[in-house]
């Protein structure tokens, strides 16, 4: 441990060994259990407890997918009375097609604000952003407690509204949209205000987090790291700041009034008191459609710096992937409509919607260049976290070009609200962010546990779940454009035959997930030990010249980023 | 089912094309246009096939006046309306059990902008995107195993080429260009305002039924699913097929408006490349022309409720003639031919109207 201190001493110093030996027993001095985990005020363990509490509703999301894909593997209803009856309800029809809508609503709240968000910015942003920049910690560390715990309030919120009354059966059938009016009169019951409420409370755990990285990033980098000299990891997480920052308070307030319509009789969203449901959905995807940003954006940032570490070469066009990533969270937030193209639009409204959308497929086209250029020339080296990156930089792709095709407001006239869609979400969600979180855990597993996981267990992790999802998704496509709508529990039989190949899918992801499962547990118990840096020459940023894992508290002498340190290398000089 | 093979046919041709050169985008547009005529042709022809078909299964009469006009207007005056019976394949989603391929892409359309859609779609996007991905696969083959660290030990410092980072920003651009015109030329296509002429249907949405109000003609239609088994004694496909349809006529301009009485709804039949929300307290309207007559399966496609999967849209387009004759018994008017039913009983005015609105039809045909 004192020879790591040494490592990140600046300048090797003459009472550099005893600023060592001083870190040492304070960097190492953890509260009690309690305290440490519950009343937490370190990034690091604020960064696991996120990953933790992701993975938790990872598996629960997943489940519900699970339920919903052997559902749907056949025409009719099947298991969704079962189902309803398990959580509470009357054993009927209606019940069990609300428990449909409830589990399409669970899963995709559950994905997006309680899985991707949090793992993605809470748990990889919390752990490296203050290592990448040279800070001992977040700016404000009490605060990232708050997030984190807001956040697990919001997810009971959300499981509890599973077993309240929502209309016809319990739980909140309205879909992550929760479009009103079906979301104010069409849902009786306070199943709905529970699961709104989830969303207040997540909402403003991010927006604590999102000012907490902001301040950060910028006032919290080591002497020396100039903003142009940042890691795209943390280009990416402030990207991503700012689109929380500015969409979530809409969202807070759309979701406000939606309170107020359904319980203290306002009608924003009522046209019989003046009101305008279309209002509701422009005010919903005006957070909506950065937010599909904020979950891509720091899988970016992570796929940019495992490519060039592998690749044992800096990022190429470090300044046009930095700005690239500005563009598109400017971009995203005047192309909101696209989701709406159905809802009644005038021609004009469409047209630039349509144009302004496909804008957004230049600066990811540099994204995605700028990759395959980073690594051309390069010396690759085909580890785990670098397989799955390779993986998400061409599932990326095969989600994008289906959204140049939604882009078209003529043509979303016939795959709007079809599997088409649904299919493209998954491709660059469940492919995208997730194959980039995949990669990020894979990279910086071993900087985080101070274990190896096995190689073979990952690679293994790495081709079935590729297998899984192309097997579930690709066929969707096939359903959208043959006109099978989205949440539909059943369907006519023409659609049988790849609903039934897209449920084996969903087996063959699910067994895989089995690999890593195994592999974290593998790791944790007999993995070996992981140096500060057991990937080589490739990694250049600040987390990989402390020990794995890092000590307690980091950075308390700070780094000091030098003239001659390039974006791509901010380790301190050997000499 | 020919008209499937076809397109892809045509599409792989286009696609070969589209990897040689972007170029042939530039020249799709008129591709485009031939298209839609030949779609024309083949539709009609399939159709024509189709009629045979249903002449064997339903009423002789009322499948033989889509021919013979004057036949029709006697199958009429006797009452004769029977729901027509679906084509296998048109207007219905295909399994992948009868046709493979045409279980991959889009119904058939029997619109003129669907057939633009979907030429744009099958001969512009198609072949740009999947000739982007294997581009994309393929650069990721090649420097797996061109740089892979066994090939090449030592990587290279290259960090920057402006050329080749303008080449890749500027060639996406012209690619969307490429498509944004077309794209565009839809979108007006689409938004033409019906003329003053059209005829009105009005899509009411309710949970979870539609309601079909015809206000030129005083009808007004409640639309349910059919039970599985009612629909399968009739030859229709489960969940698609209704009680009672929305009846209109085909080759004439329709003006279809959609409202909703409770949440939101959608209005939405693939074959027809149509889909507009039903949202409370608005009224959408888009024009819609029907090219054949035909039985034309949607669903709605806005999450409603707990059934929103069971309140399936069929469109039944029908000849003028036979439209009206509907109309009637359905204890409507013909417009136009107001003071003739003003002074006639409900059974004479099925005699009057077909005589009416002949030149209309003449002119159609």
């Amino acid at each position: 441990m004192a020879t790591t201190a040494d490592d990140f001493a600046p300048g090797a110093g003459a009472h550099a060994g005893h600023g060592g030996d001083h870190d040492h027993d304070h960097a190492d001095h953890k509260p009690g259990f309690f305290a440490r985990w519950f009343m937490s005020t370190n990034h690091k363990d604020i960064g696991s407890l996120y990953l933790m509490f992701a993975i938790v509703a990872g598996i629960i999301g997943g489940a519900i997918s699970g339920i919903m894909r052997v559902e749907l593997a056949e025409p009719g209803i099947q298991y969704l009375q079962w189902w309803a009856q398990f959580m509470g309800g009357a054993n009927d029809i209606n019940t069990a097609l609300h428990m449909w809508n409830v589990f399409i609503t669970a899963h995709g709240l559950i994905m997006v604000f309680f899985m991707v968000m949090p793992a993605m910015i809470g748990g990889f942003g919390n752990w490296f952003v203050p290592l990448m920049i040279g800070a001992p910690d977040m700016a404000f560390p009490r605060m990232n407690n708050v997030s984190f715990w807001l956040t697990v309030a919001g997810f009971f919120s959300l499981l509890f509204s599973l077993f309240v009354p929502g209309g016809s059966g319990p739980g909140a059938g309205v879909g992550w949209t929760v479009y009103a009016p079906l979301s104010t009169t069409g849902s009786p019951g306070p199943a709905v205000d529970f699961a709104i409420f989830s969303l207040h409370l997540a909402g403003a755990g991010s927006i604590l987090g999102a000012t907490n990285f902001i301040t950060t990033i910028f006032n919290m980098r080591a002497p020396g790291m100039t903003l142009h000299k940042m890691p795209l990891f943390v280009w990416s997480v402030l990207v991503t700041a700012f689109l929380l920052l500015l969409a979530l308070p809409v969202l807070a307030a759309a979701i406000t009034m939606l309170l107020t319509d359904r319980n203290f009789g306002t009608t924003f969203f009522d046209p019989a008191g003046g009101g305008d449901p279309v209002l509701y959905q422009h005010l919903f995807w005006f957070f909506g459609h950065p937010e599909v940003y904020i979950m891509i954006l720091p899988g970016f940032g992570m796929i940019s710096q495992i490519v060039a570490t592998f690749s044992r070469k800096p990022v190429f066009g470090y300044l046009g992937m930095a700005y690239a990533m500005v563009a598109i969270g400017v971009v995203g937030f005047i192309v909101w409509a696209h989701h709406m193209y159905t809802v009644g639009l005038d021609v004009n409204t469409k047209m630039y919607f349509t144009a302004a959308t496909m804008v957004i497929a230049v600066p990811t086209g540099v994204k995605i260049f700028s990759w395959i250029a980073t690594m051309w020339g390069g010396s690759l080296e085909f580890k785990s976290p670098m397989v799955w990156s390779l993986g998400f930089i061409f599932l990326f792709t095969v989600g994008g070009v289906t959204g140049v095709v939604l882009a078209n407001g003529g043509i979303d006239d016939n795959l709007h609200d079809t599997y088409y869609v649904v299919a493209h979400f998954h491709y660059v969600l469940s492919m995208g962010a997730v194959f980039s979180m995949f990669a990020g855990f894979y990279y910086w597993f071993p900087k985080m546990s101070g274990r190896m996981h096995s190689e073979l267990l990952s690679h293994i992790h790495f081709w079935t779940f590729f297998v899984g999802v192309n097997v579930i998704f690709f066929p969707q496509h096939f359903l959208g454009m043959q006109g099978m709508p989205r949440r539909y529990p059943d369907y006519a039989e023409a659609y049988t035959f790849w609903h039934e190949i897209s449920t084996y899918g969903y087996y063959i992801m699910a067994g895989s997930m089995i690999f890593f499962f195994v592999n974290i547990a593998y790791a944790l118990l007999a993995g070996k030990k992981a140096e500060g840096n057991p990937w080589g020459e490739g990694a250049t940023t600040l987390e990989w010249t402390l020990p794995s894992p890092p000590p307690y508290h980091q950075f308390e002498t700070l780094p000091v980023i030098e003239d001659h340190h390039d974006y791509h290398d901010h380790r301190p000089a050997t000499a | 089912m020919g008209q499937a093979l076809d397109r892809m046919k045509f599409g792989i041709v286009a696609l070969m094309a589209a990897a040689m050169a972007f170029g042939l985008a530039f020249a799709a547009p008129q591709a485009m246009a031939q298209d839609a005529s030949g779609t024309d042709v083949g539709g009609g022809a399939a159709g024509a096939a189709a009629d045979a078909d249903a002449a064997a299964a339903a009423a002789d009469a009322f499948d033989g006046g889509i021919d013979a006009p004057a036949g029709e207007v006697n199958a009429a005056s006797a009452g004769g309306y029977a729901p027509m019976a679906p084509t296998e394949g048109k207007g219905m989603p295909t399994s992948y059990q009868e046709d493979a391929l045409k279980s991959m892409t889009f119904q058939d359309q029997y619109t003129a902008d669907g057939a633009y859609a979907l030429g744009m779609h099958d001969y512009i996007l198609m072949p740009v995107i999947t000739v982007i991905s294997l581009f994309v696969l393929f650069l990721l083959l090649y420097v797996v195993v061109k740089f892979r660290r066994g090939a090449n030990p030592v990587a290279s410092k290259t960090t920057h080429n402006t050329m080749i980072e303008v080449v890749w920003t500027i060639v996406p651009v012209i690619i969307l260009v490429v498509i944004a015109v077309p794209s565009i030329t839809l979108l007006a296509r689409q938004y033409e305002t019906p003329p003053e002429e059209a005829i009105t249907v009005k899509a009411v949405g309710y949970q979870w039924y539609w309601g079909y109000e015809y206000p030129d003609h005083d009808v007004e239609v409640i639309s349910n699913m059919l039970e599985a088994d009612e629909a399968l004694s009739r030859g229709e496909p489960y969940q698609l097929a209704v009680d009672n349809r929305m009846v209109v006529p085909a080759g004439v301009p329709l003006r279809i408006q959609t409202t909703a009485a409770d949440v939101i709804h959608a209005f939405a039949v693939p074959s027809l490349w149509f889909k507009q929300d039903a949202v409370p307290g608005r009224l959408n309207e888009r024009m819609l022309v029907i090219e054949e007559p035909g039985v034309y399966y949607g669903q709605c496609s806005e999450l409603c409720g707990s059934r929103h999967g069971y309140m399936p849209i069929t469109v039944e387009a029908l000849p003028m003639e036979q439209f009206e004759a509907w109309v009637v018994e359905q204890g409507g008017s013909i417009p136009g031919s107001a003071e003739l039913e003003d002074n006639n009983d409900p059974i004479d005015t099925g005699d009057e109207s077909p005589a009416a609105a002949d030149p209309e039809a003449a002119a159609d045909a």
